[in-house]
């Protein structure tokens, strides 16, 4: 049971921004521009580095609804996404990816863990200033929203096909028009 | 200097906002709505879970400048910020404020750090679901602008005099979005 009186049914992020719609909103907004808006960064890398966030702070919503995206987006199997947010750098993804997740993993720990050696890998495999500020911020905000979800003790349904199947009607909606009801 | 092209002499998150607009015009929509429109605590107790979770998370430009809007909004009581800073004890903090500093300090080291017995606690201290819920949300926030902050390697002022125009603009004005032209 949630650690406050939360619209029933609502599973994971959906019970507490059904419950205070006021910072919902900009929060909506926000991750619309970071994980969906014109960006070099695809939405797959963008999802990924999510996911892999989330994975690192064990939050089963978390990794498992932005998890169920990437998927949707890279058009691959589950354990395709197992095998990045395990070991990334063993994984079959370009090098550009694997050093933003590497940055990605060092924000996790807390933001004074990313080295110059981590940034300047990027660079030196064409990552932008924007991208390596994209990357910080993506992995910066699933620090917050893993918080936000388990910090208030809500459910999640544990079969993780619920996620993947709800993932092209969720990649068709976004995330500024989201509606914690639907 | 910062891990990317921000604009010079431009501290902490500002600098962030100016180059990422997009994202920035959000983060600073969301700090207002969280800490300065109406809630069960105040914009003075909101300032101060601010401040608790970015002295944890050793992040000294958060911590600087919620320290110092906390200290103007607290006035004759600011002494009780450098007390929470510092881990003293003190009588200018409710038994209900300990025990959401509390939950604060369990949603710093991880959302599933919270235990039943947190949440009990604050309760029984007079706290209902509203006070939990922003003080979830206010502590996983600055989980974030802490590492956004850092991660990024952003300037922050050494000297503390810097930080207190910052704190009384805080105080006053609340978070507004910087723009390059008004600056």
């Amino acid at each position: 049971m949630a650690h406050i009186d939360l619209p029933e049914g609502l599973p994971g992020i959906r019970g507490p921004m059904a419950f205070r719609p006021e910072t919902a909103k900009p929060l909506n907004e926000f991750a619309e521009i970071l994980l969906r808006s014109d960006n070099s960064l695809s939405r797959a890398d963008r999802e990924m580095i999510g996911t892999y966030v989330s994975y690192l702070n064990d939050c089963f919503f978390c990794q498992n609804a932005h998890g169920g995206l990437a998927q949707h987006y890279m058009k691959c199997d589950m354990p395709f996404i197992d095998n990045v947010k395990a070991n990334p750098e063993a994984a079959p993804i370009p090098e550009k990816l694997k050093a933003l997740l590497a940055i990605a993993g060092s924000v996790q720990k807390g933001g004074k863990h990313v080295t110059q050696a981590q940034v300047d890998r990027a660079k030196s495999l064409g990552a932008t200033d924007i991208e390596i500020h994209d990357t910080v911020l993506i992995s910066a905000a699933f620090c917050m929203f893993n918080r936000y979800v388990d910090g208030l003790g809500t459910s999640a349904p544990q079969d993780r096909m619920f996620y993947v199947n709800r993932a092209p009607a969720r990649a068709e909606e976004g995330y500024a028009n989201y509606n914690p009801y639907s | 200097m910062a891990h990317i092209a921000v604009e010079e002499g431009v501290p902490g998150i500002r600098s962030l906002a100016l180059f990422r607009p997009e994202t920035g015009v959000h983060l600073y929509e969301l700090a207002q709505v969280l800490l300065r429109e109406p809630s069960p605590l105040t914009p003075a107790e909101r300032e101060l879970i601010a401040t608790h979770v970015s002295a944890r998370n050793n992040c000294m430009f958060c911590m600087s400048s919620h320290a110092a809007a906390a200290r103007e909004l607290f006035n004759e009581n600011s002494n009780v910020v450098d007390c929470v800073i510092e881990n003293k004890p003190t009588p200018l903090l409710s038994d209900k404020m300990k025990a959401l500093l509390n939950i604060a300090g369990k949603v710093q080291q991880s959302g599933k750090a919270v235990t039943q017995k947190d949440i009990d606690d604050a309760k029984a201290h007079g706290a209902n679901d509203r006070d939990i819920h922003d003080t979830v949300l206010i502590a996983a926030t600055f989980s974030m602008f802490n590492r956004y902050v850092d991660g990024l390697a952003t300037l922050t002022p050494t000297d503390p005099k810097e930080y207190e125009p910052m704190g009384k603009r805080l105080a006053t004005v609340g978070y507004v979005t910087p723009k390059k032209a008004s600056n």
